[in-house]
């Protein structure tokens, strides 16, 4: 195998080399943020004027993520799930991802229980809010906050 | 070629709280992502996945970009009575795939 | 002709898949068939081994039947040696000549999701079984290139795969942990990629991460370097399709 007479030489070769690979490949390049303000600002839109209380909800993720791209979501809500007591909806938000909202579930006296599990993405270490609706227009909230960091190497494949 | 798989017990019994999965295969491209030239990558989400039983309602789910590539959620219903229990997935650039699953409720 | 234990070999009682370094969440997405991703990719291959195709007109099961039972133990013998090829090969390179061979019908690309599923499709059948390479006259040649691919170092980080995955495998690297390196899982569903993918894939991703030049798709030496990687990992169960951060 040649040796490069120089490291400068040797730099330039590899350097050349590694601009043609992944030319055409695709990079997350890191767009504006929501901040936790625009995140209170989704949750008013769904919650309106109700005040929000913090309990009953339970929101299950990892405390230090494997990977943001794919990270395992559980929510439940402490509800009997009967006609006449059970929870409507279940939202889900983050403070730092691109757009705040996550996802929102209904459910109904037909769920029988107020259980979610779904995998969702997570740009950066932060705080995952659940907001669950009940049937008498009542609001609880739990909170979850999550580390994330980048994969240790570049793939650009 | 899209695909799904979907888990519901075949039977169950009547008033049994059963537990549903499905997963389906779509990227969920948030819209957020950009070549290395610079280009923006179209938004192409799965938006709305519907459960109904014998027809009605039982679950539904908004998505948003957040959701992780090929969708899975799981999620419960009330094994009422017999019938079909049936999956719909919409979202963006008219996606559309449904899929169903029998259930004999005892 | 004997194949000794390598010195800076992992001893057999050490030796843990990548599964044994993963989260409890991450494990149970493997665990379960019905929350797995890559069970999507197995699902569309059943349905490819199904379907005739080709000028010849002809499904993967007109031959090969059921592949449950035709296929058990396949993917944990290759690479295998190829007699018309002269050199072992990949198990998509397997699929491949079949549908070029028997089917007529134009080979599948690499990372396309149908030789993706086929591949897939395939290695499930292997679930459980232990990696069974043999190593003979044949083979001894090209597992000799693959360890030394293995041993050398490369790229503009100047590192062998040896001193990662050899000689650091359980330590941090950033936000993860090492693993040993061994492909159990392939083709497997990793998180980063956000789909399924095959080993090569991850071999190259391995070698741009050290800035090095990927080779091709297909290349020997990328298929030497799964044949070493198969028999150091001799007796480990095949976990197809597995799923990896």
């Amino acid at each position: 195998m040649n040796r490069p007479t120089s490291r400068r030489e040797f730099l330039r070769t590899a350097g050349g080399v590694a601009v043609g690979i992944g030319l055409w490949s695709v990079v997350a390049v890191e767009p504006a943020r929501a901040t936790p303000a625009a995140m209170e600002e989704a949750i008013r839109k769904v919650v309106g004027a109700g005040r929000v209380s913090p309990g009953r909800v339970k929101l299950e993720l990892p405390p230090l993520v494997e990977n943001g791209n794919v990270v395992p979501l559980a929510v439940s809500v402490d509800s009997p799930m009967t006609e006449a007591d059970y929870v409507r909806a279940i939202h889900v938000f983050t403070e730092k991802n691109p757009q705040p909202e996550v996802v929102s579930f209904h459910l109904g006296p037909r769920a029988g229980r107020a259980a979610v599990t779904t995998r969702i993405r997570l740009a950066d270490t932060q705080t995952v809010v659940a907001i669950a609706e009940l049937h008498d227009g009542s609001f609880w909230s739990a909170s979850a906050a999550v580390v994330v960091t980048l994969a240790a190497c570049l793939e650009d494949a | 070629m899209a695909s799904a798989l979907v888990n519901v017990p075949a039977r169950a019994r009547r008033g049994a709280v059963i537990e549903i999965k499905t997963l389906i295969s779509h990227p969920m491209e948030t819209g957020y992502r950009r070549t290395q030239l610079g280009a923006p990558i179209p938004r192409d989400i799965i938006r709305l996945f519907v459960c109904t039983y014998n027809g009605t309602e039982v679950f539904r789910a908004e998505l948003h970009p957040a959701i992780a590539a090929n969708p899975f959620f799981a999620f419960s219903t009330v094994a009422t009575e017999s019938g079909t229990i049936t999956f719909h997935w919409t979202g963006d650039n008219g996606f559309s795939v449904t899929e169903s699953a029998a259930i004999t409720v005892d | 002709m004997a194949v000794s234990a390598f010195a800076g070999e992992i001893p057999r009682p050490e030796r843990r898949s990548g599964y044994d370094f993963m989260s409890r969440e991450t494990r149970a997405m493997q665990d379960d068939d019905t929350a797995n991703p890559g069970l999507l990719w197995v699902l569309e291959g059943e349905t490819l081994w199904n379907r005739k195709t080709g000028a010849a007109g002809r499904a993967c099961a007109d031959c090969h039947g059921d592949a449950r039972t035709s296929m058990k133990g396949v993917a944990a013998r290759h690479p295998a040696f190829d007699a018309s090829r002269g050199r072992p090969v990949s198990l998509e390179q397997r699929i491949n000549r079949c549908r070029t061979d028997r089917q007529q019908a134009p080979a599948l690309a690499w990372e396309s999701r149908e030789l993706l599923a086929l591949t897939a499709y395939v290695a499930r059948q292997s679930r459980g079984l232990p990696i069974d390479i043999v190593i003979d006259q044949r083979t001894q040649p090209f597992l000799d290139a693959g360890r030394a691919t293995w041993n050398r170092r490369q790229g503009q980080l100047n590192l062998a795969c040896s001193q990662c995955h050899d000689d650091n495998w359980g330590r941090q690297l950033a936000g993860n942990v090492i693993p040993q390196a061994h492909p159990t899982g392939y083709p497997l569903y990793r998180l980063e990629w956000q789909g399924l993918g095959s080993l090569q894939r991850r071999l190259r991703n391995c070698l741009v991460g050290i800035r090095a030049e990927p080779y091709e798709f297909g290349a020997p030496e990328l298929v030497d370097l799964e044949l070493f990687l198969m028999w150091r990992a001799r007796g480990m169960a095949i976990e197809a399709p597995a799923v990896r951060p």
